[in-house]
């Protein structure tokens, strides 16, 4: 069984910190949901919120439809995932995983049966009897998994999981994750600060800002489509111009900014355009949509001096200063081959095409 | 092991050194192993005055340990039926002293180190500790002026109305666990809030989360992680009220007697110290061998206890 979630209207107060500004969300059932924003953004108290151990100051949720004021985070059928896991380091493997089942009162036997059978899916058969301490970080995670799963929940929680294993495991956990839901079909909301997780694993994603949801979409429309500048600056790397509007139609905007007159794309936000003329904005263009001209033609153009360039394999990233502004602008190039014809401390003009480029109303930015 | 001791005092320093050997060997040597050996040997030895010891007439025996038994010093004919019993029933009276304790003591200490928050939870340690700062005689008298025939226990329950005339709380026992178990509760509240709170407390979380009832949380994750803190405190209460002397000196009943009492008046008034000694060396004993006993029973190290 799968259920979907909602949050109509939710606000999670503690004294006169708001740690979630009027959360409306709508978790389609079986699909895998993403919670992404720095720490302290307030997703880790929505996760509270729909699992129960937290209770909204205002608002309600509903789980396949329920309304759950007033049951308690033993009476839903969330499971939760604990960032430390939180596994019972006196019991063992199998004890863990059936405790569910325990507290339900099934014999032994059955409890046994059920146990193996997940083990079988964490890939972990014959680890039963040992000890939690035994086991090394990937598969203590994925005993984790098992025992939340064990509870049959319609709905599986996971809190930042992952942040404590290395990367590779982590990469490869990912991807397990990912298997291990479709093979489930149950709801996944997950919770994280790390955009390369939230992109890969989900169906959607809503990027949180300081107790707000900035955005909910699928990961490639974040990517490509921020609604706001905290999205656009949190998700992957951007460059930023930042100017006024002095021309705007409802697919274009064009920004005068000290670097020149730049057009990008306008990206609606509930069905409204968000800049006219005369409003203050920001334009972003990523590393890799950004190029050398070397002839090309480009709707935008703007003069960079190179202050240095990274060679990492497979990209090489390049460093710009361009007139007006602070920060370094970088450029990443697929290595193919060619080596970059250009010197350190060079003008270089470089372009991007405004369809690569969006444009939106300033506003808080990522901390760095 | 001389690398070891090289170690040591390369480490330390030659002055330190000798006197942490120095402290510490004196405090085992004079503290715990001479008066022990000391009261050992006297348990085996007649019974005679000062002038006479070491002399031939300060013979080795097993006559007080006989008498402890059969309530003389040679015969077996019958029972100390006096002496033992006393003895039976301080063991289980601290038993009880000591399953009240923990009865008291585990809700406490749960709700100190997972519940209660801040300000407030240092406010309920401090008013657990203040008291304790009163001498351990005043707090009896306090207990035995409570628990009289015209003290605030009974006016109360003659005021609600749940008595009708007093209640002799003194020779009713009342009075005499009532302090016994207020005396070291502090032994028992500290290593279990010390062990329930080295508790992740996730791991409550998550069991509840698992659909746990409150009760099956404690008997699955909080008591088994708790259990050393148990042991150790159990331990402590246990072997306290068995050796408790004052609190049964004023608050015990004219009819109940404890075996210390036994122990004190051998010594004292008897003038018998090698009864005494032989009395006290029964005593620690039983405890010792009941503690490992209990311990093995519940599947605790010693080595657990002390952490």
């Amino acid at each position: 069984m799968s259920a979907d979630v909602q949050l109509d209207n939710v606000w999670i107060r503690f004294g006169d910190f708001v740690a979630a500004r009027e959360a409306n969300i709508h978790i389609q059932e079986g699909e895998f949901f993403s919670f992404l924003g720095p720490s302290g953004c307030g997703k880790t108290t929505l996760l509270r919120a729909v699992s129960g151990f937290l209770d909204p100051s205002e608002g309600r949720v509903l789980i396949g439809g329920k309304d759950m004021a007033g049951i308690g985070p033993n009476k839903r059928p969330t499971a939760l995932i604990f960032q430390n896991l939180a596994l019972f380091p006196l019991m063992t493997v199998w004890e863990n995983i059936a405790f569910a089942l325990e507290v339900r009162g099934a014999s032994k036997a059955e409890r046994r049966k059920k146990a193996d059978e997940l083990l079988e899916l964490i890939a972990l058969p014959d680890q039963g009897e040992k000890m939690v301490s035994e086991l090394s970080g990937g598969q203590k995670q994925r005993v984790a998994i098992a025992r939340a799963l064990a509870a049959e929940p319609d709905v599986l929680l996971l809190d930042e999981p992952l942040s404590a294993l290395d990367l590779k495991l982590r990469q490869h956990m990912r991807t397990e994750l990912r298997a291990i839901q479709q093979r489930v079909g149950i709801t996944f909301i997950y919770i994280t600060h790390d955009q390369g997780e939230a992109l890969t694993m989900s169906d959607h994603v809503a990027v949180m800002s300081q107790g707000v949801i900035e955005q909910v979409a699928d990961g490639t429309t974040i990517y490509d489509r921020p609604e706001s500048a905290f999205v656009a600056s949190f998700v992957g790397e951007n460059n930023l111009f930042s100017g006024k509007v002095v021309e705007a139609t409802a697919e274009y905007a064009v920004v005068e900014t000290p670097s020149g007159k730049l057009r990008g794309r306008q990206v609606a936000r509930d069905g409204k355009t968000q800049l006219a003329a005369g409003d203050d904005a920001y334009v972003f263009i990523r590393p890799e949509s950004l190029k050398f001209v070397n002839g090309n033609t480009f709707d935008n153009q703007v003069t960079g001096k190179i202050l240095h360039q990274e060679f990492e394999g497979n990209f090489w990233q390049v460093f710009f200063d361009v007139k007006g502004i602070d920060k370094r602008v970088k450029l990443s190039m697929v290595n193919d081959g060619r080596s970059i014809s250009h010197d350190l401390g060079e003008q270089v003009p470089l372009g991007f095409n405004a369809d690569l480029a969006v444009a939106l109303p300033i506003g808080d930015l990522a901390a760095e | 092991m001389t690398t070891y001791w090289q170690n040591f005092f390369k480490k330390n320093g030659v002055a330190l050194a000798t006197y942490l050997l120095v402290s510490v060997g004196c405090w085992i040597l004079l503290m715990i192993i001479l008066p022990q050996l000391f009261m050992v040997d006297f348990s085996f030895r007649a019974n005679v005055p000062p002038p006479q010891w070491g002399t031939d007439a300060h013979y080795y025996t097993t006559q007080h340990y006989n008498y402890m038994l059969y309530g003389s010093a040679q015969g077996q004919d019958s029972y100390n039926f006096v002496d033992l019993s006393v003895f039976g029933r301080t063991i289980l009276a601290a038993i009880f002293v000591t399953l009240i304790d923990l009865a008291l003591c585990y809700p406490v200490a749960y709700y100190l180190a997972h519940v209660a928050q801040g300000g407030w939870a240092r406010l309920m340690v401090m008013s657990l500790i203040i008291p304790f700062w009163v001498n351990e005689l005043l707090r009896a008298f306090a207990f035995k002026i409570m628990f009289g025939s015209s003290g605030i226990v009974n006016n109360f329950l003659i005021g609600i109305g749940i008595l009708d005339q007093p209640f002799d709380f003194i020779r009713g026992g009342v009075a005499l666990y009532a302090g016994l178990s207020y005396a070291y509760i502090l032994l028992m509240i500290f290593p279990i809030y010390n062990a329930i709170e080295s508790l992740d407390k996730n791991q409550i979380e998550a069991a509840r989360d698992l659909g746990s009832p409150w009760w099956r949380i404690h008997k699955r994750v909080v008591i088994p992680h708790t259990k050393p803190g148990i042991t150790s405190g159990c331990t402590m209460v246990f072997m306290l009220t068995a050796g408790a002397l004052a609190a049964p000196q004023i608050l015990g009943g004219p009819s109940s007697l404890w075996f210390t009492q036994i122990i004190y008046q051998a010594f004292n008034q008897a003038g018998n110290w090698s009864r005494g000694a032989a009395y006290a060396i029964i005593l620690l004993a039983t405890c010792i061998i009941f503690v490992l006993f209990v311990m093995r029973i519940f599947k605790v190290k010693l080595g657990e206890i002390a952490r």
